[in-house]
């Protein structure tokens, strides 16, 4: 009995702790926003909501919201898709060197997101005609996640029960429709992963969009927030705690969806 | 191989045994040819042309303005060696070990795994306010959450020092490498939440079962239960959050490299000493030393996982 | 065969990329002379509702429209488009890099003035002349309005390259209400070093207040040296780069390095906000705060950071609780040029990108943007100082401050040079003076900066002890 009373306080004092680090931080976004002078430390505000106002009058913040939308469920799509079909191909035919090429791309993946290759992904992108395409953008940010993708779903595609796919296969079932009816509801809490990683990543995601597409009207909110300080390089804080609220949310929506919708537990799959 | 190795799950409770990838819907080498190449044609043109590209700049001075940008010279290992004889980039790859190591390996694959695991009951409203919180986290632009993070370490009227009383400790010039750690763990642990909760997914709920009836203890229910099927996202979560936090480069937004180097990790020192300046042939060499290490990390995961199997 | 076809792939597009590195435009300044119908465009570090939104408003709302007006009298249909940026100087100075590289870009760009050198050196932008021809770059009568100090921020080894969009000067700021309490005087000025660091000592017995800030350190990047080392060393009679050479730990550079001891060194300024990620920002709340006492930086302090409706670190009393002095030099006489007092300037420059398929047009947008009337649209917002002596004369009136900088301190103000290594000269400077605020003596911190010194512009362009 003492044991499972000493057991729940240790649980609440676990997440009381947990709660409180991961709340504390996020303290100046709730105040910053609605305080007549933001500055960096944290303070009672002085109540405003000018701040939102001019949020609102920006000429490019909500559109730039938009083209983040865009770009990202670009990025997001083709990643899963893609890794989904690699992943799972790889997981179930033996290719030679299979495991030593997803390492190599996985390492290489590091190489190109660090800004030492912005010049020759923008030669290239100048000479595929690529420069101003937010489909372009998304391609190249696709390309950047692929191999971190495939990596994760990989294990999700191995630990689907081969019986499933064998039985689906005694009824005739396509190699497509098989990954789509069976193998990807099974593995859904992988995909749902990846989903939100690569929105999120995307989302974040400031040089490649600032380098590759040309027009203001067409840059991603990640693009918009570097842009809102003043001619020497302090920080705008009447526009960015807004902004930021108002750039995180996107973002939590698409979470609770997939979660809810797609679940990231998923108790009933596997079974026998 | 070993993480196909390690997760094949199999029907019955029994523990995992080694099993080849075996073809069973059927594909065939053509059609998973046909599955593999979207994404493979899209890494070769986006990924490995431009990486290889890049590798290949790390061999030449050049820069990206100047005349250096015009006609560079091919200058072989110059870049490497004056990196490696550069005592500043000793001090940058301890520093990203440790960062690494204190964060990624240690801080945030145990606290996400910790979180998955105990939130599986916790009260809806709990893991829903819980997941929240860590994912926010992990969203918010780098921009605004380093000022977040100033507003809590910084010293005068910084939330720290509030709360435990005691002004005038400026913790990120006098602990700079702690606070980035404990900063990381706050910044990342959502990923490893994520993976590892999808993970803990596809346990089967039956053998847990089977544990409890049995009374087996909880670390004995996780180390021979849990672990053998989670083996293989073990090692991708910790490959992958080590990978991301070795390239990262939020700890310049909170500490600029300061206070004297003090928290310059690899990435922050690419930065302030090729790219400031623009120097992108020495900047692509300490990138490339930067996947050498990276390389080392993954095959030293490789083995300790392999062994354990 | 999967292999085999991504080599393919491989192939092909190194086939296509190949060769087009390191492009160098051909300019032809007759081009398209007589076109009927022209587009341009025009390139700037600026934003709507962002970074330097005065300008980019300034763009669209007045520069498009008359100009597109009085082409349009001359029977010529153009079309002007305005491509903003807004971020970081360094991400936008990449984008304008790799633009140039690639024969890409806006015909007409705004430039740091300090990034010409690099671009010109590389033949990527070229002189004026060169582009739309000397006999039509001599003709602009706006040349005789911008005094030669200024108009040299456009020029490369005595070329014309561009023409600057305005600059700016450094004084030393101080709060009045801080020296009314020290019992300093309301109109201070001092002469010399000696008297900054007597003026220091007087706010240090004011409780809670930092007697000085002197940016120092390398979190505060370029801030250190434009708003530390450089005026300081102008003020000792020898600037960075003379003769062409680069000073190394020459006695100016440990008499530099030995007032940033005695200020942080002595308590007469706070040595950890120097290395603090947003120092900067910090001192600028902390001047506003009542809590600084003398404060280094240029107009832009006045105009946006302590500004009382919109600037970053509002100070609703400034004009009467701000006060600003030129910067002495070490003693008097001894600055640059035997100066009694120094500064230091920079500031942006418009120029024509070579790629330019209108060159001629692309000079008569440049020299329109730069006519008295638009140059004085452009400040309308608020006062600035411009290039144009007749807009100054007439738009800076109004404000103290501006007009002290544009009469008194632009004539006697130095630039910096404009060489491809000069940022790595920055950040040897900047890094002395961190590790003169974490306790080295001044003359380790300089034999230090020396050998850092020698590896980036190699041991035959310093100028040794």
């Amino acid at each position: 009995m003492t044991g499972l009373v000493l057991r729940r306080i240790g649980y609440t004092a676990f997440f009381a702790v947990v709660l409180a680090f991961f709340a504390i931080p996020m303290l100046w976004l709730a105040s910053a926003p609605f305080d007549s002078k933001p500055g960096l430390g944290l303070r009672w505000p002085d109540w405003t909501f000018a701040n939102i106002q001019t949020t609102f009058d920006h000429p490019y913040a909500l559109t730039s919201l938009v083209n983040s939308l865009v770009l990202c469920t670009l990025a997001m799509v083709i990643t899963t898709v893609l890794a989904a079909c690699a992943a799972y191909a790889l997981s179930r035919v033996r290719i030679p060197g299979r495991d030593a090429l997803l390492y190599v791309l996985l390492l290489l993946s590091s190489v190109v997101t660090g800004t030492a290759a912005m010049v020759p992904i923008f030669v290239m992108m100048y000479q595929l005609g690529l420069i101003n395409s937010q489909y372009g953008t998304a391609l190249v940010i696709a390309g950047g996640m692929l191999p971190a993708a495939i990596f994760i779903l990989k294990d999700f595609m191995d630990a689907v029960p081969r019986s499933y796919e064998e039985s689906a296969r005694v009824f005739g079932a396509s190699p497509g429709q098989i990954l789509l009816h069976v193998v990807v509801p099974v593995a859904r809490p992988g995909i749902a992963t990846i989903v939100v990683w690569s929105f999120v990543q995307a989302w974040g995601n400031f040089l490649l969009p600032f380098l590759l597409l040309r027009d203001i009207g067409s840059q991603p909110a990640a693009v918009l927030l570097r842009t809102l300080q003043d001619e020497g390089g302090s920080a705008n804080l009447t526009v960015i705690p807004v902004f930021s609220l108002l750039y995180s949310i996107p973002v939590v929506v698409l979470y609770l969806f997939v979660s809810k919708r797609y679940g990231f537990r998923f108790h009933g799959g596997i079974k026998s | 191989m070993p993480a196909a190795d390690a997760t094949a799950v199999t029907v019955a409770a029994a523990p995992p045994a080694r099993r080849p990838a075996t073809d069973s819907a059927g594909l065939g080498k053509g059609r998973a040819l046909g599955f593999v190449a979207p994404a493979l044609i899209l890494i070769g043109i986006f990924l490995v042309f431009p990486a290889l590209w890049s590798i290949y700049i790390g061999l030449t001075n050049y820069t990206l303005t100047g005349p250096a940008s015009v006609n560079p010279q091919t200058v072989g290992l110059d870049n490497i060696t004056g990196a490696l004889s550069d005592p500043l980039f000793g001090n940058s790859l301890w520093l990203t070990l440790l960062f690494v190591l204190g964060s990624a390996v240690i801080g945030q694959n145990i606290l996400g795994f910790t979180l998955a695991w105990t939130m599986r009951g916790a009260r809806k409203w709990l893991r829903r306010t819980t997941e929240g919180l860590v994912l926010l986290a992990w969203i918010l632009p780098s921009t605004v959450v380093a000022y977040l993070w100033i507003a809590v370490l910084d010293r005068d009227g910084g939330t720290l020092n509030l709360l435990l009383g005691n002004p005038a400790t400026a913790w990120l010039v006098q602990y700079p490498m702690s606070s980035l750690i404990v900063f990381n763990v706050w910044r990342g642990t959502a990923f490893s939440m994520l993976l590892y909760s999808s993970a803990l997914a596809v346990v089967p709920p039956s053998q847990l079962e089977t544990a409890r009836m049995v009374g087996a203890s909880k670390w004995s229910t996780l180390k021979d239960v849990v672990f053998p099927h989670i083996r293989g996202h073990v090692l991708t979560n910790t490959l992958l959050v080590s990978l991301w936090t070795a390239n990262d480069f939020s700890p310049f937004l909170l500490t600029a490299g300061g206070p004297n180097h003090q928290s310059e990790t690899l990435p922050v020192f690419i930065y302030q000493q090729a790219l400031g300046s623009g120097q992108l042939g020495y900047a692509s060499a300490i990138s490339f030393l930067l996947l050498l290490v990276n390389l080392v990390v993954a095959l030293v995961y490789l083995r300790i996982l392999r062994r354990r199997t | 065969m999967r292999l085999r076809s991504l080599i393919a792939v491989l192939t092909g597009v190194t086939l296509v990329t190949a060769g087009c590195v390191g492009k160098s435009a051909d300019s032809n300044t007759g081009q398209n002379a007589d076109a009927k119908d022209i587009t341009l465009t025009i390139g700037a570090n600026a934003l709507a509702g962002g970074k330097n939104t005065a300008t980019a408003k300034w763009m669209t709302d007045y520069v498009i429209p008359k100009f597109t007006e009085a082409q349009k009298a001359k029977g010529v249909t153009a079309t002007v488009k305005f491509e903003g940026n807004g971020a970081d100087d360094k991400d936008y100075k990449t984008k304008v890099a790799l633009d140039l590289k690639t024969g890409q870009g806006a015909d007409v760009l705004e430039i740091d003035g300090i990034w010409l050198g690099e671009f010109a050196q590389a033949g990527q932008v070229k002189p004026l002349d060169d582009v739309a021809g000397r006999d039509k770059v001599d003709a602009w009568d706006g040349w005789s309005k911008i005094p030669p100090a200024v108009a040299a921020l456009g020029q490369f080894d005595g070329k014309r390259y561009g023409i600057p969009t305005g600059t700016d000067g450094r004084v030393l700021y101080f709060n009045k209400k801080l020296f009314a309490q020290a019992g300093l005087p309301a109109d201070w000025q001092p002469k010399s070093w000696a008297e900054i660091v007597s003026a220091g000592q007087a706010l240090k017995k004011l409780p809670g207040v930092t007697p000085i800030q002197l940016n120092a350190g390398t979190a505060m990047t370029e801030a250190t040296t434009m708003q530390g080392v450089l005026p300081l060393l102008a003020g000792t009679g020898k600037p960075v780069y003379a003769d062409g050479k680069w000073q190394g730990a020459t006695q100016n550079v440990k008499d530099v390095l030995g007032l940033y001891q005695q200020i942080y060194g002595g308590g007469l300024g706070d040595p950890l906000l120097q290395q603090e990620a947003k120092g900067r920002d910090k001192s600028f709340a902390e001047f506003a705060d009542n809590k600084i006492g003398i404060l280094l930086e240029s107009d832009y302090f006045w105009r946006s950071v302590v500004e009382p409706k919109a600037g970053v670190a509002k100070m609703a009393d400034r004009d009467t609780a701000v006060g600003w002095a030129k910067i002495p030099a070490r003693t008097a006489g001894g600055g640059v040029g035997g100066q009694d007092f120094v500064s230091m300037s920079g500031g942006s420059i418009r120029v024509i990108n070579p790629n330019s398929k209108y060159p001629q047009q692309a000079w008569e947008l440049l020299q329109f943007m730069n006519s008295f009337d638009a140059t004085k649209a452009k400040v309308s917002g608020g006062a600035q100082i411009t290039p144009r002596t007749d807009v100054n004369d007439e738009v800076l009136a109004g404000d103290p401050m501006l007009s002290f900088v544009s009469k008194q301190v632009l004539p006697i103000t130095r630039y910096r040079p404009g060489l491809a290594v000069y940022p790595q000269v920055s950040s040897a400077l900047q890094q002395a003076t961190a590790d003169v605020v974490a306790g080295k003596s001044p003359d380790e911190a300089a034999t230090a900066y020396q050998q850092a010194l020698s590896k980036a512009v190699g041991e035959a362009n310093v100028a040794g002890s």
